[in-house]
């Protein structure tokens, strides 16, 4: 088939959301890294004008992409999904650290970070085992094989120490649901999150009073005829009491000093004003610096190059993580609502394009796409402005990075590909 | 539904953003960004206040430059406290009060650490600056005196306080601002206004350039030099005259209202109330609760004018059509109210309207002041006119001057009367209030509008609003205000009849012994009985001496008050003053050596001693026995320690 046809079938919408975000996406980069002896914008020697190398090397992939058989993939996902598992084993010995985190291949010319392509290759594993004929989701044995799929490479990156990486396969569990995992185990995950999170603002006590409460309303409110399962029920309430009880025990003293002050601080469990601003200073610098910056954009932000905590540097990692805080300072709101406008239009997007795939394997590689993009999103700008605790994961197109662009983009047009394809027989 | 699932969380997420985002950039976002950005440093560049000059252009107050130690804690680094602490002439205690004070007020802005160092000490210290991190030097400019008079008049500046910097936001912590006097009413025209420039800083506190290239950045505009109506020599003189006085003088060009010389006795030298003694100082001056020194008593002091307000009086019955200048009336040596004889000094016989005012007649008065009342159908309506005349001689009210301080006096009224006798035409009459006749009822004036209101008689029937402010920047003030005439309620022609009077006061009245050669004056005297309370008590005092002048009769050039607390007779000690003042300010120098003498060198200490002493005492006798001089190098030593 002719590169013309596929250009002609693309969906050019989500390439125009995606183009738009990698231009906002370089021009923060550009204003967070200029400084006033900077020549030119394709000097390669300044952080902005690598990534438009970076750019223009994502460009050129995607030609590639888009030129390879549609079934490639599905092909040799399997061969994909074992390199990069190779790849990051291969970290435990040969990784670089950079910035304490073992992510890293040297290749002298640009470092190589293999959890990036462990996503691309784990979303395509992960949909091509689920769309497999003799594959029954239903199945116990099959759903274990499913999530080894994802926490593989997920136990693989926790030690690095990257946690936050990880946290993106386990999103991956989402495609599982849409193929017909019951959602009630969806439910008790969030419910166990609550729990957790509850206990920590109002303590074990308290939760086990609220669940009194409400088996009190239920009772009184309940239909005549209805049966209450007795035995699961007060399963259900113990196991909840204990999960809370061991909450302190896993927050003390298996969680570290560092993990306890950014849930003090995403909590507001500190009260004491002398501790809080010493946490703030600390390990809450970041987040404060960034929510800081945000704030003083204001509605119509301080313009393009004017923002003066960019320019004195007063948010860390602001060209990687804290891209955002960048726009939120120089464009002020209407600048960051566009950028979360095009996130979700973009999500949404692929959510449409996911649902009218004919074939198993393309319906569940988009939900694969859509998990590791709304997850980037979600926890990335959700710790910027100061929603969800510290834990570093970039923006997708946004943040500075040559793998991570690389494999945002091959990751999105791979799916993009499929789609173009998808009306033709023999796939 | 589990196709929706996602569809909803991207939403609600977005929603969620969304939120967060408009409580930060919407509404928590506060304009000010620029004043609280850590990222942008605020260099200021002072302008040299304008100096301050006399109406003939003499240097009344300058510059010197002083030098602020500042401090910013956050970027205080460790350091040799001991010596810093010898350098600045502080011990370690201070210096940690001082840094503990700063730092509360904010870590990253600069507070003053030690301010206003001599030139001396900052010369020592500006080569090691250096080495203290977070300490720097800011230069500004301190008042320079170059006399040691008028600090009622011009005020003092000191140090902005938290009222002022939240009242206006143009200033910063350890600016000056005018506190009081000219000081304070034309602040912002000798201030001129602060350069300010901006700069970028990183997160560790370096300059990395100025801020938006310097766009926002201003230059400092230089204050403006003024002239002040108050002539120097004239306000020494006066001040030099007042030593060991209580009281005040106010002189004022009739045909401007310019103040010529505005002096309280007892008074300080203005220097006090500069640099790092300044607060010291204020508190000696202002915690002296007998003498109190700044008290303005020429503007603040409100007692009873006493016979001065009898050609006030006089004016009011001719308009009124109630006497004319060849009206009659006989003095007993006094006068009757009722059935209680009332006594007058003026040696009886029968009085006219000449004689009434230069021998100074209580009888006179009090039975023009009656006539006054017949001309109307009800007591009320007489009280009314008679009150609409005397304010329109500015006495009542604050006068509208530039003056900082101030009070407005009182005039009695219907109201007032009915409030405290009844309301009706039976409770009280012209018998009741007769007091306002000769100046002791319940008028209550000042000596800037005694003066104001000779002034008006000096014209003939106006007056201008009495000022001290003469020029901005070499140019002539035309203030609406100060240079419109404010009419009075009498005609031109019924001043006459009363100036003659007031001639002849030196001519033949009572203040014919202290005539000035070559100088035709009118002027009246008065010796106001004066009560005070002590504990409570009702106490009575030496009377007050009051003196009224202005000269020359035709084509006045100066008006004068004069009050002097417990001065007994009115040609005692306030004509004696007066009289010089006015020689002085037209022949610029004094003949008569031996008055001038002695009324620089007597003072009334011992008088204002007797309520303080606890004992008994006598009033209104005879005391010349105390030497100014001596006073005042004792004054001067307590206060310079």
């Amino acid at each position: 088939m002719s590169g013309k046809s596929v250009l002609k079938r693309i969906d050019w919408l989500s390439v125009l959301f995606y183009l738009l975000l990698l231009t906002i996406g370089w021009v923060n980069i550009y204003s967070s890294t200029f400084s006033e002896s900077d020549s030119s914008i394709f000097d390669f020697s300044t952080l902005h004008g690598k990534q438009l190398f970076f750019i223009l090397t994502s460009f050129a992939s995607i030609v590639i992409l888009l030129a390879l058989e549609a079934n490639f993939y599905e092909r040799f996902s399997s061969v994909l999904y074992i390199i990069s598992m190779v790849l990051l084993l291969g970290l435990f010995v040969f990784g670089k650290t950079i910035a304490g985190a073992t992510s890293w291949y040297d290749l002298g010319f640009f470092n190589l970070q293999p959890s990036e392509l462990a996503k691309v290759a784990t979303a395509l594993a992960l949909a091509k085992y689920l769309s497999d004929i003799q594959t029954d989701i239903k199945r116990n044995k099959d759903q274990l094989y499913a999530f080894a799929i994802i926490l593989i490479p997920a136990i693989l990156i926790i030690p690095q120490p990257d946690p936050g990486s990880a946290l993106v396969f386990f999103s991956l569990s989402f495609v599982i649901f849409r193929e017909g995992l019951p959602i009630y185990y969806l439910g008790i995950a969030f419910f166990a999150i609550l729990i957790f999170v509850t206990t920590l603002m109002f303590g074990t006590i308290w939760i086990t009073i609220g669940i009194a409460l409400i088996l009190v309303l239920f009772f009184l409110l309940k239909k005549k005829k209805f049966r209450v399962p007795v035995i699961p029920t007060v399963i259900a309430v113990v196991v909840t009491i204990l999960f809370s009880l061991s909450v302190d025990f896993v927050f003390n003293n298996v969680f570290e000093q560092r993990h306890r002050d950014r849930f003090s601080l995403w909590l507001r469990l500190e009260k004491d004003p002398a501790k809080l601003e010493y946490i703030r200073k600390t390990i809450g610098y970041n987040t404060y610096q960034s929510e800081k910056a945000i704030e003083s954009g204001g509605f119509f932000g301080k313009g393009f190059l004017e923002g003066t905590r960019t320019k004195g540097d007063f948010v860390p990692e602001q060209h990687t993580d804290y891209i955002f805080s960048t726009v939120g300072e120089e464009w002020g709101f209407l600048g960051t609502s566009t950028v979360v406008l095009l996130f979700t239009l973009l999500l949404l997007r692929l959510v449409y394009l996911s649902e009218r795939q004919k074939t198993g394997f393309a319906r569940m590689y988009g939900y694969g796409v859509i998990s590791i993009l709304l997850v980037h999103y979600f926890i990335n700008i959700g710790m910027v402005i100061g929603v969800l605790p510290t834990i570093g994961i970039p923006l997708p197109f946004f943040s500075y990075g040559g793998s991570g662009l690389l494999f945002f983009t091959a990751l999105l047009f791979i799916f993009l590909k499929l789609d173009a394809n998808r009306l033709k027989e023999g796939i | 539904m589990k196709k929706l699932l996602l569809s909803s969380i991207i939403v609600i997420i977005g929603i969620t953003f969304l939120g967060r985002l408009s409580y930060l950039q919407i509404f928590s976002f506060s304009p000010d960004q620029v004043l609280e950005d850590p990222a942008i440093k605020r260099v200021y560049d002072y302008p040299e206040r304008g100096y301050i000059y006399d109406r003939n252009g003499k240097l009344l107050v300058g510059n010197d430059p002083a030098y602020d130690v500042m401090v910013i804690p956050r970027e205080v680094r460790e350091l040799d406290t001991l010596e810093l602490c010898g350098l600045l002439k502080i011990d370690k205690e201070k210096f940690k009060k001082e840094l503990r004070k700063a730092r509360i007020y904010s870590p990253r802005l600069p507070s003053v650490f030690v301010p206003q160092l001599s030139k001396e000490d900052y010369a020592k210290l500006q080569e090691k600056m250096r080495h203290y991190r977070g300490f720097y030097i800011q230069k500004r400019s301190l008042r320079y005196y170059d006399t040691n008079s008028a600090a009622n008049v011009l005020g003092y500046i000191s140090e902005v306080n938290e009222r002022d910097l939240a009242k206006n936001p143009y200033y910063v912590q350890g600016e000056l601002t005018g506190r009081t006097g000219v000081e304070k009413v034309y602040e912002d025209i000798l201030r001129g206004r602060k350069g300010v420039q901006y700069i970028q800083k990183d997160r560790f506190n370096r300059d990395i350039g100025p801020y938006k290239n310097g766009t926002l950045d201003t230059l400092p505009e230089q204050g403006f030099e003024i002239n002040v109506t108050i002539d120097k020599d004239l306000q020494e003189y006066g001040e030099k005259l007042m030593v060991g006085k209580w009281g005040g003088i106010v002189a004022i060009e009739p045909a401007t209202g310019e103040i010529l010389s505005m002096i309280s006795g007892p008074t300080y030298d203005p220097s006090l109330l500069v640099g790092r003694k300044r607060s010291a100082n204020y508190s000696k001056l202002h915690y002296d609760s007998i003498s109190k020194p700044t008290f303005d008593r020429s503007i603040s002091f409100e007692k009873s004018p006493g016979s001065p307000f009898k050609a006030i009086n006089a004016l009011i019955a001719l308009q009124e059509g109630a006497i004319t200048p060849s009206t009659t009336f006989t003095c007993h040596h006094g006068f009757f109210i009722g059935r209680s004889k009332k006594g007058c000094h003026c040696g009886g016989g029968t009085r006219t309207l000449n004689n009434g005012i230069y021998k100074s007649c209580n009888a006179y008065f009090v039975g023009a002041y009656k006539k006054l009342f017949e001309q109307f159908p009800s007591n009320s309506e007489a009280m009314d006119a008679w009150e609409k005349h005397v304010r329109s001689f500015g006495l009542g009210s604050y006068l509208g001057s530039d003056l900082y301080t101030g009070r407005p006096g009182s005039v009695p009224s219907t109201e007032l009367y009915n409030k405290w006798y009844g309301v009706g035409d039976k409770r009280w009459s012209a018998t009741t209030t007769y007091s306002n006749a000769i100046g002791q009822g319940e008028v209550n004036v000042t000596p800037i509008q005694l003066a104001n209101m000779t002034a008006a008689i000096a014209n003939r029937g106006f007056f201008f609003t009495p000022h001290v402010l003469k020029k901005i920047d070499g140019k002539e003030i035309s203030i609406p205000d100060f240079v419109e005439p404010k009419h009075t309620t009498i005609d031109k022609r019924h001043f006459e009849p009363v100036i003659q009077g007031m001639a002849d006061v030196y001519h033949k009245g009572t203040a014919q012994y202290i005539q000035i050669p070559d100088i035709e004056i009118a002027g009246k005297t008065g010796t106001v009985e004066n009560y005070i309370k002590i504990d409570s008590v009702k106490t009575q005092l030496t009377d007050n001496s009051v003196f009224v002048a202005f000269a020359p009769v035709e084509n006045p050039t100066i008006a004068i008050a004069v009050y002097i607390q417990n001065g007994y007779y009115g040609s005692r000690y306030a004509g004696h003053i007066a009289s010089l003042m006015i020689e002085k300010y037209i022949k610029r120098e004094v003949t008569r050596k031996d008055l001038e003498k002695r009324m620089l060198e007597r003072t009334l200490e011992r008088e204002y001693a007797k309520p303080y002493s606890g004992k008994e005492f006598k009033i209104n006798e005879y005391d010349w026995s105390q030497d100014a001089n001596k006073f005042h190098a004792e004054k001067a030593e307590s206060l310079s320690e």
